[in-house]
């Protein structure tokens, strides 16, 4: 399928820095080419606006595969765009149409205050798995890899909810900002290994206390996380957090 | 108690509150349902059913002390977690779509909450705070529901109760955990079955009354 050319209108937020009062502003991209990511196409449009002597719009990125968890903006209402398991990097233009008008929002809750534009500081997030969401290693020689037995099963099971980027879509798409996919799926990750079960209590038990402290609202199962996860993490990774909780509290 | 207290004060802990409660109000629900049903089979059926549950009086009054505690906490929790999810995003979208795991009824479970709660007073004004003998009854009963407007009133609260317990069922069970490949799937279609069950079981009262009078 070659590349078509198409024009599109952005109406996107600008906020030149987090005190002050941002408002959504309309640019056109012209003669995008629908082989781009939605990254490039911003890259284009920043182009222009550079050598028209305006100010770049900011937005976070990095490895531009879908794979770092850097980038991230809600396009039309939706996080990461309207493409199911893909981060913002890995939607590409042949999604939208010659015509279109495209609204992009940085993500919205209340402990991601804008940096600027469409950058947000997500440094709670890495006060979430500062609270627990690691193990506790006394360094050593290494272990042989055999030496602690993990079932396929297990392992898998574990590797899925590992596959959390912490791109921060869930909160930006719950309706109530909650934070329960991402540390839900830090608690089922850890909870399911054996070399991270020693702490399993402690964790649960102080990861769901700094969510409330962060801000972050409280889940009421409305599955928009699951939904818009760019890695696909189920909210069975909630349900196993919330039993993890349990078992912790009331034994 | 401390640590009771500090463990339902969480996130978590609030929702564990809601869902047991929740699941409290299920089992009422179909059990109300139950002894409802008997309207169905008439008049007489009916004052039976009165007299055999007043017959069991001080297990009704556990039960009814029960509930109204369970409201409570269901209620005040409820609100608490409205007001901190409505605090958690200050500025809102400009543009917002739901992504297909919103439904109606889990987008509005705090509204339907509440005219619950606004019928609930009504329910009780119009049948539990009046004489309680079975004549009594099944002529408040059949004079209430026989005027249009109560009639239209209970059929819209019923379909509001079946609406808040789509979501709250399957929802009930994913807060305590129960939440697996295996049997969630079993656990939803016995959710929307129950919230079907309710409508029918509940909303026809209204409808047949007049026949059943």
């Amino acid at each position: 399928m070659s590349a078509k050319r198409i024009n599109l209108t952005l109406k996107v937020w600008r906020q030149s820095a987090g005190e002050i009062i941002g408002s959504l502003k309309t640019y056109s991209a012209s003669d995008i080419s629908t082989d781009m990511s939605f990254l490039e196409m911003l890259d284009v449009v920043n182009e222009n606006l550079i050598k028209n002597g305006e100010d770049p719009i900011a937005f976070d990125h990095d490895c531009r595969e879908g794979i770092c968890g850097m980038c991230g903006s809600v396009v039309n209402g939706r996080a990461h765009g309207h493409e199911s398991n893909t981060t913002l990097c890995q939607l590409h233009m042949r999604h939208f149409s010659d015509g279109d008008t495209i609204v992009i929002e940085p993500w919205r809750a209340k402990p991601f205050k804008v940096i600027k534009d469409l950058v947000v500081d997500r440094s709670a997030l890495d006060e979430l798995i500062q609270a627990g969401g690691f193990i506790s290693v006394n360094a050593g020689g290494a272990p042989d890899a055999n030496a602690i037995p993990i079932a396929r099963e297990t392992a898998e099971a574990a590797f899925n909810a590992a596959a959390c980027i912490g791109c921060g879509a869930c909160i930006a798409a719950c309706p109530n900002a909650s934070a329960m996919l991402f540390v839900g799926a830090k608690v089922s990750h850890l909870s399911l290994l054996p070399q991270g079960k020693p702490e399993a209590k402690k964790r649960a038990r102080q990861m769901v206390r700094k969510m409330k402290e962060l801000g972050f609202g409280n889940c009421s199962n409305e599955a928009e996380c699951e939904a818009e996860c760019p890695k696909g993490i189920s909210i069975r990774e909630i349900a196993r957090l919330n039993r993890e909780f349990i078992k912790a509290e009331f034994s | 108690m401390n640590w009771f207290i500090d463990t339902i004060s969480t996130s978590i802990g609030k929702k564990l509150l809601m869902a047991v409660t929740g699941l409290g109000f299920c089992m009422f629900l179909l059990i109300h349902m139950i002894g409802n049903l008997t309207l169905y089979g008439g008049k007489d059926l009916f004052m039976a059913y009165v007299e055999h549950l007043h017959a069991l009086s001080p297990l009704i009054l556990a039960a009814e002390i029960g509930l109204v505690f369970f409201a409570c906490v269901h209620v005040a929790t409820g609100l608490i977690l409205f007001l901190e999810n409505r605090r958690a995003r200050p500025v809102g979208y400009a543009v917002k779509k739901n992504a297909g795991g919103r439904t109606f009824g889990s987008a509005t479970m705090p509204y339907t909450g509440f005219i619950i709660l606004c019928f609930l007073i009504l329910h009780l004004i119009n049948f539990r705070f009046i004489e309680q003998t079975p004549d009594a009854i099944f002529q408040a009963v059949s004079g209430t529901l026989s005027d249009v407007s109560f009639k239209i009133i209970y059929i819209a609260a019923v379909f509001v109760v079946a609406l808040h317990v789509r979501h709250g069922f399957w929802s009930l069970f994913q807060t305590l955990g129960a939440n697996h490949l295996k049997y969630m799937p079993m656990i939803q279609a016995i959710g929307i079955a129950f919230a079907l069950l309710a409508l029918a079981g509940f909303g026809l009262i209204p409808i047949v009354i007049g026949f059943i009078a």
